[in-house]
């Protein structure tokens, strides 16, 4: 009973295919309570349909587990009466009013008093002014900020946002991770995927997931640490970067070369190749080269290419 | 100018052309994806073609008769064979008593009634020139029609088989037929209450035919299903509403019917609105299930016009149900349409009651739960 008092999800070997393609391979994850959790992948990695298997829209091939204690196979009634999720496409009723949106869901979650519950989220999310327009009318970040009043409104135990943030402009999203820390704050335990950088630094733990399998997992420096990734990072006095990093990328021992604004990272695996790959440029006068923590989008990128060379 | 004259430039005929064209490519494509429509294209001529052809009759044969026999006589019986004969008759019932006669005929079970007297033989042997007496339910004015006309031959075709009948001027006995619930032959009168129904079906199927797959199309389903709702819930969520829209509809017809039309009501006006309500209900299920069943509102659509189709053709709406085959009447008892026809055209027109239109009743009951069930069974709990 410890282990679920504390621990919010815990699931081992989901796998999921689709018309014989598998989405998701055998993925593992905890989700201590009271934490925000990163979700982190591109594009197609199955981070939705993680999301989909753990509140029980999808049923996962193999693989098992538990949502707030709830068997996520046999319990999921159970699961949803406690659990909001927060779907990447906006998926409340266009034709509805803010307010009536939200008096739709508290009375589909049974709450005593649905305009009550209506009421103090439109207060909670600063919504007053809009609470009479039709969803569909609302703006990107008006829209996200409705939806997740939406999903918080039955008050869960536990979030699942599916890229709340994509296509919001960083005003908005400053505002919603305020609000998603707030929650935290009070108990509430956040599953959030996301595909921004900077947005897995305000998580407490992340995980990062390609082509269906969980790569990494920890805080984000754990991560960091865990890839072994040398970095160097090389600025040029006369600011023209784009040869040299065309040349430096074909050299045997460099991994990666990436743009970082006036700068490039240089990041390979084997210290001592490294090192030898990047000798003759440290002499030139032009060049100014420090030796670098990685960045999590080059432990991301590089994660990324070492499982598509094992899995492709 | 060298890269303005590389990109081609075309006239204004051939622009209009291509984009045309493009955009013909581009609905072939998306129509070649959409396998259920794609199907239906061809299924929906081919199979109402084949349906409708050989179903409908407009000069309808073997029309339920009931004989009420009040005696046992040679004579009576070649009557009976003459009935027969005529092709337009099948004697479905011999009854024994006026009220079993009467019966019949307000609950639909026969289209004819023909009363054999008693001491009638004696009386043709007498020369008496005594009557039969032929009710007809003359609410559809059309099937009753022909097998009227054939009616007249019938003292012939009698007297053939039976040589006792004594010659004379003028036929030995009068055929007395009574044209009950429409005398003067109406026709608006069987129009109007079956338009009820058919009204009712066309715009119910529709409201609950779209109503999961907008549901799916729009995206709003992924955070319904994530919500703690049944899909019993869902269903019942989605049918009430439109029960009191389908009301409302209803009554319009109704008044509408007996204002403007001069329908009569002869039988209870509450009779015909729980009956009513149990129809729209049937219905809203059945095109809730289509809801279930589509991938997308336009197979939705379709799904509902081909079930829209037979209900008209099949049901006695617009053919006499009794002309028809006996595999398309099988298809017809399958419709709720039919059964409502009877029901609204029975209420309004003969007076029916309950217990004559329990069997329609029933049968509406039925495929309500029946649609019910299969919407259930086939909505899906998850997005698998």
């Amino acid at each position: 009973m410890t282990a679920a008092a504390d621990i919010a999800i815990d699931v081992e070997g989901l796998t999921k295919s689709f018309d014989g393609r598998k989405v998701v391979r055998n993925l593992s994850m905890r989700v201590k309570r009271g934490e925000i959790y990163g979700f982190l992948g591109p594009n197609g990695s199955g981070k939705t349909t993680t999301i989909r298997m753990l509140c029980g829209l999808l049923t996962p091939d193999e693989g098992s587990g538990t949502c707030l204690g709830y068997d996520i196979r046999a319990q999921a009634d159970e699961i949803k009466r406690h659990v909001g999720y927060m779907t990447q496409r906006f998926s409340l009723y266009q034709d509805l009013s803010v307010r009536e949106n939200l008096e739709f869901v508290a009375r589909l979650y049974g709450l005593a008093r649905p305009a009550a519950a209506a009421r103090a989220v439109i207060d909670r999310l600063r919504l007053e002014d809009r609470q009479a327009q039709l969803a569909g009318e609302l703006s990107g970040g008006w829209k996200q900020r409705l939806a997740l009043g939406a999903c918080t409104l039955p008050n869960p135990q536990l979030l699942l946002l599916d890229e709340p943030t994509a296509g919001v402009d960083p005003k908005a999203r400053r505002e919603f991770w305020n609000e998603i820390h707030a929650l935290a704050a009070h108990g509430l335990t956040v599953l959030v995927s996301t595909h921004y950088m900077d947005e897995a630094e305000r998580c407490h733990e992340i995980a990062y997931i390609a082509y269906g399998v969980l790569l990494a997992h920890g805080t984000v420096d754990e991560v960091i640490a865990a890839s072994r990734l040398v970095t160097y990072t090389v600025s040029a006095r006369d600011g023209e970067l784009s040869a040299l990093a065309e040349e430096l990328g074909r050299r045997a021992g460099v991994d990666m070369v990436a743009p970082f604004g006036t700068s490039l990272h240089v990041c390979a695996r084997d210290e001592a190749a490294l090192e030898a790959a990047i000798a003759p440029y440290r002499t030139q006068p032009q060049l100014a080269w420090t030796r670098s923590e990685p960045s999590l989008e080059d432990v991301f990128i590089d994660l990324m290419g070492r499982a598509q060379d094992r899995l492709q | 100018m060298t890269t303005l004259s590389a990109t081609p430039v075309p006239r204004a005929s051939g622009a209009f052309w291509r984009r045309t064209w493009a955009m013909l490519i581009k609905e072939f494509i998306q129509l070649k994806r959409d396998r259920v429509s794609f199907a239906m294209i061809v299924m929906i001529p081919l199979v109402q073609l084949l349906l409708f052809g050989y179903a409908i009759n407009t000069n309808p044969r073997h029309l339920p008769t009931a004989v009420l026999l009040q005696e046992q006589s040679d004579l009576g019986r070649s009557i009976l064979k003459a009935i027969q004969n005529t092709a337009y008759f099948d004697v479905t019932h011999i009854v024994h008593d006026e009220t079993e006669f009467d019966r019949l005929l307000a609950s639909s079970a026969v289209l004819f009634a023909i009363e054999i007297p008693a001491n009638f033989e004696r009386a043709v042997r007498r020369g008496d020139r005594p009557a039969l007496l032929v009710a007809v339910d003359a609410t559809d004015p059309v099937a009753a029609g022909s097998a009227m006309a054939a009616l007249g031959t019938l003292v012939q075709s009698a007297l053939l088989h039976d040589r006792a009948v004594p010659d004379g001027p003028g036929a030995p006995f009068e055929i007395r037929t009574h044209a009950r619930y429409n005398p003067a032959a109406n026709t608006s009168l069987n129009i109007v209450p079956g338009l009820v129904g058919t009204i009712l079906t066309m715009t119910m199927l529709i409201f609950t035919a779209l109503s999961v797959t907008r549901e799916i199309e729009r995206g709003t389903m992924e955070s319904l299903l994530a919500m703690p709702i049944t899909p019993v819930e869902i269903m019942l969520g989605k049918i009430v509403p439109y029960i009191i829209v389908g009301f409302v509809q209803a009554s319009l017809i109704i008044g509408l019917g007996i204002g403007l039309f001069g329908v009569p009501l002869l039988g209870s006006l509450l009779l015909l609105a729980l009956l009513s309500t149990l129809f729209i209900t049937t219905n809203l299920s059945v095109g809730y299930t289509f809801s279930t069943i589509a991938q997308n509102q336009l197979q939705a659509m379709q799904m509902s016009m081909m079930f829209f189709l037979p209900n008209i053709l099949l049901s006695g709406f617009m053919f006499p149900f009794a002309g028809m085959p006996a595999w398309a009447q099988w298809i017809g008892e399958l419709l709720p349409l039919t059964h409502y026809l009877r029901i609204v055209r029975g209420i309004m027109l003969k007076g029916a009651a309950l217990a004559d239109l329990r069997y329609d009743a029933l049968a509406l009951a039925g495929l309500m739960l029946v649609a019910m069930l299969i919407a259930i069974s086939r909505f899906r709990r998850t997005l698998d």
